[in-house]
């Protein structure tokens, strides 16, 4: 909580500000019963007409300087609260934003999007009732205590003596029911998974009819984010009768006190009544805490969930080292890799590039190809062994220098909902002609001059207005746009016609003579011709060479390749 | 995504008669709550009057209390608040229960709705803004339906009951009073005309951010690979200015309602005590009675003052079913005819008759097909990239209605027969590999309940991936997390094929089932789907002419038309369009 309060700090003085217009404006709106009184106590009997229109003139000038400090206190708040959730969301957005892939795998997608969204729309709403109305109940409080006190000191002292059991009630629920409410938050996040898997998987769903099935498993998600709610909502609906009772309680106890009082004649019963409706006001003011409280309850809960993901350690931190001599612009030493911690993923891997070379990598699906670039591309650190980039360790190259080295296409990579054109530019402002050319050299110029718009056209989310072959041709020209230094291609041509990927091979050996490739394929006709090609099974190294090497020395790869021209 | 029209005005009573069909289901609990809230009420009420005898009680002069009096009051009193306690405990109780239900139901109704949507529906509509109206707008409903619901009748029988007692007090100065009261409608009227479609805007841009951020997270390891964090997180950051615009418009302005009505309120409490003090001193009322109506009318105005934050509350919750009503409105999936059959002992003979069909944007996909496929033979469907293949799975599992023409399955018109049947007679393996969040073993056995682990592991060495799955930690029990992120994608295919091996159909459709996969693998898997496809009618679509060289029917798409049909040698022989595609292969 202490982190999301030090996003308020910049406004500390716009907020004292506004607290203090809103001080004036209840002070004007808590002035005119007074002004009422003096009207009725000591002008009316007075028979003053003159003084009753001076005093009523008063109370209307009263009654408008309420409205304006009001309104404008509240618009400040507003202001407040809206400029201090844009900070704490944009912070949170380029925190998730720089999470490394381990760490949004351990906090799940739907878990992220909710803190992000509804999370800190809790803390916003919680920002803004509280400048709203947290200073009329202090000062309703604070003001009925004194006058109560100045009043009878001792009576206020008997009423005074139920505010431990108040605060003890207060401390209980809100020690129940803050966890109550992270669990219901993590229940949604069970909701919104089931939700996104409904919709992503919509075609299986429909395909298998299994729409009855999944029915029966939101209800489920359903009733456990209803039931979480209606427990949060029992603990917390305590707190309102309970205050009540307590304070009810007081009040008795201050009727028999003063029933004692006025029999020894240290009190009259006039200042007992008074004292009564001083302590409605109280009342009234602690009843305006406890639904605050529920507010903060709820934003306490979201707090700590968005804290938590921003107080996550950065995780790829840069480690300096020295820069080695080497001929070489991408090398492997005997690099090994688990995902989860147990069996190695991938074991003893080592491979030299020298600049303009490429690496063809292939095996068996599951046998660690995709995870050989995600450790050069340092998505994941690797446990032991050694990977240099122009003989500097990836570990010591700042995040941003190393990312801008690569094109790459994954297996299932995103396509944006946005222009082709701003697809394939990624947000890097390259200049038109360049965006041109790698749709061209892609060959995805072909289809995109076939739309009306061309590289205007606008996709949907995920692109799936494009076929697969389409797609797979903007996520290339997104990798070739910015002249890549390193070009990684994940299995990126399997929806494409032979001769269309015959073509890309083509292109892109023709003219990106400099850049270094990785291309990982299911088919040997993919990296046939790579300078070097490695070849994968169960994570370990199994052949390592050109083709002719490895026709003779690699049985698995013999093997595949026997297989590829047979079909 | 179209942006969705914020002031467009909407039918408001529509919106509140469906929200009342909702609460009209559990009118005797609303029913209940009714009397628990007149009964707190009324019983609170009944303190004040109590603790006035028992002051009475002690009278004015000391040592002349009378104790025993004043000890009955107040074990009364006691006894009142806790009663008056108890019973908004309850009431609140109550409360939660019916606006759960209701949030439930509403929940499921939209999820049935969401189920119902045609396939294509998912394909425009952005998943995390369905998401933000299951979420976030119903929770708005709910606070509604939870809070202001018991306030506004809490509300009610205050005013009432002040109502009553000023006029008993003294009917011209209600007038006084009653002058101010339209002054107050017409100022709530015109903020909350004003103020709805700023709680229109706040839920729809909400929505608008939230499918922006499910998009992104998505892609969170292209971004990253291409370090574009600070470009994506500028992107969002207009998303947030948005969002946070429209939040700060909707409190500001919801927020004048309240000190607006309050000056209102104050005006009539002047008017009242200058006319008062007027009526005084021409002799027309006593000062005592003065003081009194003063009082209740601060009693009848404080819950007007309530209830008009909560109309701006409101707004917000209208605004917001609004939103999930427009959802459970959209089209979804026809029903069944009324007299469709469910198809039974399927043999697997299909058949297509002039199909025209286009998705509606115009353009025709296919165009006077037909075709005849017998059962248990092998249909192979190749063509260039976009020239239509998808669409005749689309068709053929009606997941879409053609134009015109019909398919039949077993002398059957699909049309005739329950989707649900004419579904499950299909097995399926997509291009798109759909794993959900569950153990390997939930994945497999999805298309066949209760199938025994024996089959399920029998399904997935038919499918080659046993040696994998019993290579985890856990094997078959091991969790694939959502989407199943943690297996690469060749695994996650191998998984749906294993999927489709263990539900026994008679048809099968394959749509680029093995272009994922290895060769190694892909030869494995088709031994063992030969194995599979064996007296099944078998639709496969692949770009690999490999796969499909013992098709009975080879099926060339091109723009829409069938261009050629026939076995492999015979279109080899033809050397069209299918010939020149087979020898780029080996380029």
């Amino acid at each position: 909580m202490k982190k999301i309060l030090h996003y308020l700090k910049p406004y500390i003085s716009k907020m004292t500000f506004g607290l203090f217009i809103k001080c004036v404006g209840t002070v004007m709106d808590l002035s005119l019963p007074w002004v009422l009184a003096y009207l009725i106590d000591d002008v009316v009997p007075a028979k003053s007409l003159s003084g009753i229109i001076f005093w009523g003139v008063a109370m209307l000038v009263c009654s408008a300087l309420a409205l304006v400090f009001n309104v404008g206190a509240n618009r400040m708040a507003a202001r407040v609260a809206r400029d201090m959730t844009e900070n704490l969301r944009h912070d949170l957005f380029f925190k998730i934003a720089s999470l490394s892939c381990k760490q949004v795998d351990e906090k799940t997608i739907p878990s992220l999007q909710s803190r992000l969204t509804s999370d800190t729309y809790n803390v916003h709403q919680m920002v803004g009732m509280m400048q709203r109305m947290g200073v009329r109940a202090p000062i309703l409080l604070v003001g009925g205590i004194i006058i109560t006190l100045t009043l009878e000191p001792t009576l206020t002292l008997v009423m005074a003596a139920t505010i431990p059991f108040v605060a003890l009630v207060v401390w209980y629920v809100s020690k129940k029911s803050i966890p109550m409410y992270t669990g219901l938050q993590s229940a949604i996040d069970g909701l919104v998974r089931t939700v996104r898997e409904n919709i992503s998987g919509a075609r299986v769903i429909k395909a298998l009819s299994k729409t009855e099935y999944e029915k029966n498993r939101f209800e489920d998600v359903n009733s456990n984010v209803v039931d979480h709610e209606k427990k949060a909502g029992y603990t917390m609906a305590l707190t309102n009768p309970f205050m009540n009772l307590l304070l009810n309680l007081g009040l008795t106890l201050v009727i028999i006190a003063g029933a004692f009082l006025v029999n020894q004649g240290l009190t009259q019963p006039g200042r007992i009544i008074a004292f009564l409706s001083y302590f409605v006001i109280i009342l009234n003011a602690m009843l305006m805490v406890t639904h605050m409280f529920v507010i903060l309850s709820k934003a306490i809960a979201s707090g700590r969930r968005i804290a938590d993901v921003l107080d996550t350690p950065d995780d790829m931190t840069v480690v300096p080292a020295e820069r080695r001599e080497t001929e070489y612009h991408v090398v492997f030493d005997r690099v090994s890799f688990s995902y989860l911690g147990c069996q190695d993923d991938l074991s003893e891997i080592s491979f030299s590039l020298k600049r303009g070379e490429t690496l063809g990598i292939i095996g068996l699906t599951g046998s660690g190809k995709s995870t050989i670039i995600n450790l050069l591309m340092r998505l994941y650190d690797a446990d032991s062994g050694e990977i240099l980039i122009d003989g500097r360790p990836v570990n010591s190259i700042k995040q941003k220098e190393l990312h801008t080295m690569f094109g790459v296409v994954f297996q299932d990579d995103a396509i944006f909902a946005d222009t082709l054109a701003r697809n394939i530019d990624f947000g890097r402002r390259l200049p038109e002609e360049q965006i041109e050319r790698a749709a061209e050299l892609a060959q995805a110029s072909p289809f995109i001059k076939s739309l009306e718009e061309g590289l205007e056209h606008n996709l949907t989310s995920r692109g799936s207005n494009l076929s697969g072959g389409q797609r797979q041709r903007v996520l290339i020209s997104r990798a070739l746009a910015a002249e890549p230094d390193i070009l990684i291609l994940d299995d990126s041509s399997s929806a494409l016609d032979y001769k269309t990927d015959s073509l890309l091979r083509g292109a892109i050996n023709h003219h990106f003579a400099n850049t270094t490739s990785i291309v990982i394929a299911q088919r040997i006709s993919s990296i046939l011709h790579a300078d070097h090609i490695l070849v994968l099974k169960d994570g370990k190294q199994i052949g390592y060479g050109n083709h002719e090497n490895l026709l003779k020395s690699c049985e698995m790869y013999a093997s595949l390749y026997e297989l590829g021209i047979n079909n | 995504m179209p942006e969705e029209r914020y002031t467009k005005p909407k039918d408001r009573k529509k919106t509140l008669l469906r929200l009342s069909k909702y609460l009209i289901r559990h009118k005797w609990g609303l029913f209940f709550a009714a009397v628990l809230t007149v009964a707190g009420n009324l019983f609170a009420l009944v303190g004040p009057y109590l603790s006035g005898r028992a002051i009475d009680a002690i009278g004015t002069t000391a040592g002349e209390v009378d104790f025993k009096s004043v000890f009955i009051y107040c074990v009364w009193i006691i006894l009142f608040y806790i009663a008056s306690s108890g019973l908004t405990y309850i009431l609140s109780v109550v409360m939660i229960n019916i606006s759960q239900k209701i949030v439930y139901r509403m929940r499921r109704d939209m999820f049935d709705r969401l189920s119902g949507f045609p396939v294509g529906a998912f394909d425009v509509k952005q998943a995390g803004d369905i998401v933000s109206r299951m979420s976030y707008d119903i929770d708005t409903v709910n606070a509604s339906l939870s809070n202001h619901l018991v306030q506004i009748c809490a509300s009610f029988i205050t005013v009432i009951v002040s109502f009553v007692m000023m006029m008993v007090i003294s009917p011209p100065l209600v007038l006084a009073f009653i002058v101010t009261i339209p002054v107050s409608v017409i100022i709530t009227r015109y903020l909350t005309r004003k103020v709805r479609p700023y709680f229109r805007k706040r839920s729809g841009k909400l929505g608008e951010m939230n499918g922006f951020v499910e998009e992104v997270i998505t892609g969170l390891k292209t971004i990253k690979v291409y370090h574009r964090e600070k470009v994506i997180t500028r992107r969002f950051d207009r998303k947030n200015t948005e969002a946070v615009d429209a939040y700060f418009n909707a409190d500001y302005h919801g927020s004048m309602v309240g000190p607006c009505v309050n000056f209102v309120n104050n005006l009539a409490l002047t008017l009242v005590s200058a006319v008062g003090a007027a009526l005084f001193l021409f002799g027309q009322i006593m000062l005592g009675d003065l003081s009194a109506f003063v009082l209740y009318s601060r009693k009848f105005s404080g819950p007007i003052n309530e209830m008009a934050n909560i109309l701006s509350e409101l707004q917000s919750s209208m605004a917001a079913a609004e939103r999930v009503f427009r959802l459970i409105d959209e089209p979804v999936e026809s029903e069944d005819e009324p007299d469709a059959h469910a198809l039974e002992d399927v043999k697997g003979v299909v058949e297509m008759k002039n199909i025209c069909f286009g998705y509606g944007d115009g353009k025709t996909v296919i165009n006077d097909l037909n075709l005849y496929v017998s059962a248990g033979s092998l249909v192979a469907i190749v063509g260039p990239t976009g020239a239509g293949k998808t669409t005749l799975v689309n068709l053929l599992m009606r997941f879409y209605d053609p134009q015109s023409g019909i398919i039949t399955v077993d002398g059957h018109d699909i049309r005739k027969v329950t989707r649900s049947s004419l579904r499950r007679s299909f097995a399926m393996v997509l291009q798109e590999t759909w794993l959900f969040e569950g153990s390997v073993y939930d994945n497999i056995a999805y298309g066949k309940p209760g199938a025994s682990l024996e089959e399920v592991t029998e399904a997935a060495k038919a499918a080659g991936i046993h040696p994998y799955i019993s290579s985890l930690p856990e094997g078959y029990s091991t969790i694939l997390s959502e989407e199943g992120s943690n297996i690469s994608k060749g695994q996650k295919q191998l998984l749906t094929i294993a999927r489709a091996m263990l539900a026994d159909t008679r048809m099968l459709i394959l749509d680029e089932a093995t272009s994922n996969v290895d060769t190694h693998t892909e030869r494995f898997i088709q031994q063992a789907m030969r194995k599979l496809m064996r007296n099944k009618t078998c639709f496969v679509i692949a770009h690999r002419l490999s796969t499909i060289r013992n098709a009975d029917t080879i099926l060339v798409v091109k723009d829409g038309q069938i261009a050629e049909q026939g076995k492999h040698n015979e279109l080899i022989e033809r050397e069209g369009i299918y010939a020149g595609l087979y020898s780029a292969q080996f380029c």
